[in-house]
């Protein structure tokens, strides 16, 4: 069996940073890019299904992005996956999460996988929309906010714990094949070894365009978007009385603003 | 005129709040006075939450039966798509929480609509043209986004900042069939995952909550120690919880408790995630302490100190000693 993790290629801000020109976005010299925390974790799930040894499991990892995104999935080879996919093509520039989805439901269907794992989030956009997303496209079951998972490789059905506002989990049975969103926690996500990040290195990705997943170049991008970024800004925002001075005198301020809010009389 | 379609959410049998903040954010985000808002409520048995939703501002409560008691991801799909198909509301306001992360993307994926999670403000511009603001960049920055050629605009919307009316209202209560499918997901039940532990956060005072900065486990110990000098109870960010740190009855957040009761928060190696801010940026006392200068905690902290946790963990000691 197969399971497939859809990863992205995130990107923080230095900072300091300068907007582009066009107001839309930020200038890209000053993105650090990094693996979603998110798929860390629903990468170490789809490894541990393999790992648990009741029935040979394949674990694909697919990210949409330009070439440098191969670093992302060079790290998921290094961490246990046993095949990479990315699929670029200029076109793709401007997608927000809808279109994104449009792709890898494309790469599902191609690799027909038994689980389809997303983060729940990206930690750049925080859409929370992708893993869904494609799960409708797919016509699949689907649960987001996944914190805990009971699968046997060929099972017909799953038993995942969403997890709620205020910390309760809402246990539910879904039906497989499943796309799942996988939230933070679910597991503890390991390290890659020195020899396993050689190893991966020295791996295969496989790069795929639009036209081999039969996908038209209309239906990405901004064109095959669900919305548009007009302006991108930075807010003006509260910012907190910065207590100066040496370490001692710092801490000499916050202990009379802990006396005064908590009238203690120490 | 035009409508604007709220989608209530419930849970066990309780309206969830953000259901009734999303009539203010409608009410806020009408075109026009005349705009209705009609609220969908989809459950086996609305007639025990109609009540509850009945409030100033509501025109028209449409139920929807389900064949479940609790959320089913694709059952609220097909009930909310039918409705937009059948209504063709301008706008409709879903909270952005986690039910609605299990379907809201299912409705912009099918139905063409426009869409956008997470969004803050909504307003029109000069042309009468939507635009809704989120964050971008872990909340570094603001995104304005609009959706060009789109007849219906989905949006999620962000919990605590629309406020939910006061006054209650008789609105119009019609029900609406659609073929809503089969469910493919079964609720087995819920589990209470953080009752575990002698402290309910949400009544605590003074909190100290330590996050990814403390760095490894051994360091909890040394902010423990400062909780217990200084008298204050010591909580955490998701970081700490999930490496298993502190137990989870501790978080602080979206996903773990809302510091009701506190009036003094230091938070110390606390970037300031939007889901930890969810709770405790209401507490009057916050006291930020974090080696990066750029960090979010500070945009809703009264005081910070830019430093290293450690060394300003020492020297509060000290204070108190």
């Amino acid at each position: 069996m197969k399971v497939l993790v859809a990863v992205k290629q995130v990107a923080a801000l230095d900072e300091d940073f300068e907007i582009r020109a066009d107001g839309r976005d930020v200038e890209p010299d000053f993105l650090i890019r990094d693996l979603n925390e998110w798929d860390e974790y629903s990468l170490e799930e789809a490894v541990r299904i393999r790992e648990a040894g009741t029935a040979p499991v394949e674990v694909i990892v697919v990210c949409v992005g330009p070439e440098d995104a191969d670093e992302a999935l060079r790290k998921c080879l290094a961490k246990g996956a046993d095949r990479a996919v990315r699929v670029w093509d200029e076109a793709l520039a401007g997608s927000d999460a809808i279109a994104i989805a449009r792709v890898l439901a494309a790469v599902a269907r191609k690799e027909a996988p038994d689980l389809l794992f997303a983060g729940v989030q990206a930690s750049d956009h925080a859409f929370a929309a992708t893993g869904v997303a494609t799960a409708a496209l797919l016509g699949w079951p689907h649960a987001a906010v996944v914190a805990g998972l009971t699968y046997t490789p060929g099972a017909k059905s799953a038993v995942v714990r969403r997890e709620l506002e205020g910390g309760t989990l809402h246990e539910m049975q879904i039906e497989c094949p499943a796309v799942l969103t996988i939230q933070l926690g679910i597991n503890a996500p390991r390290y890659a070894s020195l020899r396993s990040i050689k190893q991966a290195a020295a791996k295969p990705i496989e790069v795929l365009g639009l036209e081999e997943l039969g996908i038209a170049a209309g239906e990405v991008g901004e064109a095959g978007s669900a919305a548009r970024v007009r302006r991108m800004y930075i807010p003006d925002r509260g910012r907190a009385q910065m207590l100066e001075g040496s370490v001692e005198e710092q801490a000499a301020r916050l202990a009379q603003i802990i006396k005064d809010a908590t009238g203690s009389a120490r | 005129m035009s409508e604007i379609l709220v989608v209530a959410e419930h849970r066990q049998g309780q309206l969830r709040p953000p259901s009734l903040e999303l009539v203010g954010a409608a009410h806020a985000a009408r075109r026009a006075p005349s705009d209705r808002i009609v609220v969908a409520l989809i459950a086996q048995d609305a007639s025990q939450l109609v009540p509850s939703l009945s409030v100033t501002g509501v025109d028209e409560i449409v139920t929807v039966r389900s064949p479940v008691a609790e959320f089913e991801p694709e059952i609220f799909a097909r009930a909310v798509r039918g409705l937009i198909e059948a209504r063709r509301p301008a706008l409709v306001l879903l909270p952005h929480s986690v039910d609605s992360f299990g379907y809201a993307a299912a409705l912009a994926a099918h139905g063409g609509c426009g869409f956008a999670t997470d969004i803050f403000k909504i307003e029109y511009d000069s042309g009468g043209k939507l635009i809704a603001t989120r964050g971008g960049y872990g909340q570094k920055v603001a995104v304005e986004v609009e959706f060009p050629d789109k007849d219906v605009i989905v949006l999620a919307v962000r919990a605590g900042v629309f406020r939910a009316p006061e006054g209650s209202a008789a609105p119009q209560v019609t029900t609406f069939e659609t073929d809503l499918g089969r469910a493919r997901t079964s609720s087995v039940g819920f589990i209470d995952s953080s009752s575990a532990d002698d402290v309910d956060m949400a009544g605590v005072e003074f909190i100290l909550a330590i996050g990814r900065g403390v760095g490894e486990q051994a360091n909890v110990e040394r902010f423990r120690e400062l909780a217990a000098a200084i008298g204050a109870t010591l909580g955490c960010s998701r970081p700490v919880a999930d490496a298993g740190w502190l137990p989870k009855s501790r978080q602080i957040g979206q996903s773990g408790k809302t510091a009701s009761g506190c009036k003094l928060y230091i938070a110390m190696g606390i970037s300031g995630a939007i889901q930890h801010l969810a709770g405790m940026k209401h507490v009057a006392t916050i006291v930020a302490v974090n080696s990066d200068p750029g960090a979010s905690i500070f945009s809703v902290a009264k005081y910070g100190i830019v430093g290293d946790l450690f060394e300003v963990a020492e020297a509060l000691e000290q204070q108190f000693k």
